[in-house]
């Protein structure tokens, strides 16, 4: 795509992602979600699948959804740095997606979970994923992390232990709303990880196939009666 | 004992998430149930006493005299209604107090309720209120809850009888299998033992709650309700109603130690052997006669334990009965049909009443494709207070 000079301005500066490799985890239900990168070609399917999740209210499902197709959309259109997506998918079908940010080569910025099939932890799976996107493969020593649900808060802050600055406001703050900023450090990773992050990888290329094509899920628990 | 003492009614709510609603409104949901399903809802003034069993909504919903306010919420003034708190138990002693009421010629119908709202508070919370039933000072102030307790029992279990964490895993294999059918648990997904115990990804998949116990070997924390209509079988109000009912053959009741540790052997549940004992005794049955059960399985390890006690099985070789299929739907003695508390989860109040209502549907042949169990006779229920100190066994006939 050629990019013509005023939309070279527009853009942020970019540090350059480096790449994550796709893992695979055996859910509860013995469902396969594989868990890889998402393309920016496939952002159609992303929103799709976030649209509808705007309108719930219970487990500030709304809040999460709009934020995130905010994020998509800045990640599509270069309007966010350094951002990347990462999408849960079990038999193509997305489960989960992931965004974060990298702010420089030693801090991230995690930006929002969003679960759609629930009751198999893929939210859980899927924020360590980004956590160890970030520390593994983006080599950061830091992420800043914020909740903005009390399952967030249970998830991230209580069963990470994460670090709480927010006494450090506003030296050191997030960029989502200046709700109380709890950082993951590279430390606190190390600690918990062997009992958070899982996946076997490389993965098979038959169960890779499987998520190369994303589908949007027809139904949403979340949504009882949904129909697209 | 002479009465002759019959179910004529169930009411279930689904059990999950309703923390957005008030506790006798979904109390009321189920007594609603109840009464529809006995046929007499225009005529639920004619019930002469109401029993509600809850353990803690003044902790869980700065709610209290829940009985009062299910009996206005049902429009049923000026029916006397009381509450039963015995732990997570009190269901199940709600419907001993209404068989004693009813056998004892002061009631003649009695519309039992049990209910929880659980989950307004958080999870470590609901952990926390839970955990107040321990002793204060020996155990409570020590940091002690009930998983901690249910890990230490289950390793004690496991160095003792060889039983191992995928035993553990298999007991909530066939738990979810049958939950999965049931139009009234919590968590309706079936679970794989490769997922859960397995895969090179089962220990985060499955990961510790209390070690040696996981989440798939916990019950999750439950809102829900569950009712019943009891009446006296040789009544003349017995002609009220639409169902045949299916009698309550024999009720056993039996306390333990408060503190654990002062008990001569921390796997001994004496208690449910007790309670046990005396309920096959009233229905004047022994373990051999039994066609299912219900067991208090709020951590699986105590499934096992508890059918050991009741002697289902011989001591620490009920998981290996497990392995073998034998509690399965199609085994030769299936456990939890329901999915018991580890699927159709555990709402501490409505738990002893949602068991029995389980014996109900099956002796009634009501229960869904797959999990109905082949021409039950005798259906037993254990509820368990406490770690095991305060508990009620429950067996239904179909006659």
């Amino acid at each position: 795509m050629a990019i013509d000079e005023l939309e070279k301005k527009l853009r942020p500066p970019e540090l350059g992602i480096k790449p994550y490799p796709a893992k695979m985890i055996t859910l509860a239900s013995g469902e396969i979600m594989v868990v890889r990168e998402a393309r920016r070609e496939e952002v159609g399917v992303l929103l799709g699948t976030v649209y509808p999740l705007i309108g719930v209210p219970t487990d500030y499902y709304d809040i999460v959804a709009t934020r995130m197709y905010e994020e998509l959309l800045g990640w599509y259109r270069y309007r966010t740095a350094n951002e990347f997506v990462l999408v849960g998918a079990i038999n193509g079908v997305i489960a989960g997606i992931v965004t974060s940010r990298c702010v420089d080569p030693k801090l991230g910025m995690s930006l929002h979970t969003l679960t759609i099939k629930r009751g198999q932890r893929v939210g859980a799976q899927l924020f360590a994923a980004k956590m160890e996107d970030h520390i593994e493969f983006q080599g950061e020593d830091e992420v800043y992390i914020v909740a903005e649900s009390p399952i967030g808060w249970r998830r991230w802050m209580i069963e990470y232990e994460l670090e709480d600055r927010s006494h450090l406001y506003p030296a050191v703050r997030h960029e989502l709303g200046g709700v109380p900023t709890f950082v993951l450090t590279r430390k606190l990773w190390d600690a918990v990880k062997a009992s958070k992050c899982t996946g076997i990888r490389p993965v098979p290329p038959e169960i890779l196939a499987t998520a190369n094509k994303l589908i949007m899920p027809s139904e949403y628990p979340q949504i009882p009666g949904f129909k697209r | 004992m002479s009465a002759r003492i019959g179910i004529v009614g169930i009411g279930h709510t689904r059990f999950g998430n309703s923390s957005e609603y008030d506790l006798a409104d979904v109390m009321a949901y189920a007594a609603t149930d109840a009464l529809v399903d006995a046929g007499i809802l225009e005529q639920r003034r004619q019930v002469d006493q109401v029993f509600v069993a809850n353990m803690a909504s003044g902790l869980f919903c700065n709610q209290t005299s829940v009985a009062s306010a299910l009996v206005s919420r049902m429009d049923m003034e000026p029916v006397p209604a009381e509450l039963i708190e015995n732990g997570p138990a009190s269901g199940a002693s709600a419907i001993k107090v209404a068989y004693m009421a009813i056998a004892s010629g002061m009631a003649d119908v009695v519309l039992v309720a049990g209910g929880e709202i659980m989950r307004k508070v958080s999870g470590w919370q609901a952990t926390d209120i839970v955990a107040t039933m321990l002793h204060t000072e020996a155990e409570y102030n020590m940091g002690l809850t009930l998983p901690s307790f249910g890990g230490m029992f289950a390793r004690l279990y496991m160095e003792r009888y060889g039983c191992t964490e995928r035993d553990l895993a298999l007991v909530a294999v066939k738990d979810h299998a049958n939950g999965a059918l049931n139009k009234y648990a919590h968590v309706q997904g079936t679970c794989t033992i490769d997922a859960i115990a397995d895969s090179e990804t089962a220990h985060v998949v499955n990961n510790y709650v209390a070690e040696p116990l996981r989440i798939y070997s916990t019950c999750p924390v439950t809102d829900g309700a569950a009712a019943l209509v009891l009446v006296n079988m040789d009544s003349p109000k017995a002609a009220l109603f639409r169902k045949k009912p299916v009698r309550i053959a024999g009720i056993g009741s039996a306390t333990d130690t408060h503190c654990v540790h002062n008990r001569k052997d921390p796997l001994r549940l004496d208690a449910v052997r007790i309670a046990g004992e005396k309920a096959y005794a009233m229905a004047g049955i022994g373990p051999k006669d039994v066609s299912f059960a219900e067991l208090h399985d709020a951590f699986v390890i105590l499934e096992l334990a508890i059918s050991e006690e009741l002697g289902l099985f011989d001591r620490g070789r009920a998981y290996l009965a497990v392995r073998e299929g034998a509690t399965a739907i199609d085994g030769r003695l299936p456990i939890n049909t329901s999915g018991g508390l580890k699927s159709k989860g555990h709402p501490v109040g409505a738990t002893g009443v949602s068991q029995v209502v389980e014996l109900v549907r099956q002796l009634r042949g009501e229960a869904e494709e797959g999990r109905q169990v082949k021409d039950p006779r005798y259906g037993m229920a254990v509820n368990f207070g406490g770690f095991g100190n305060n508990v009620v066994a429950t067996i239904c006939a179909k006659d």
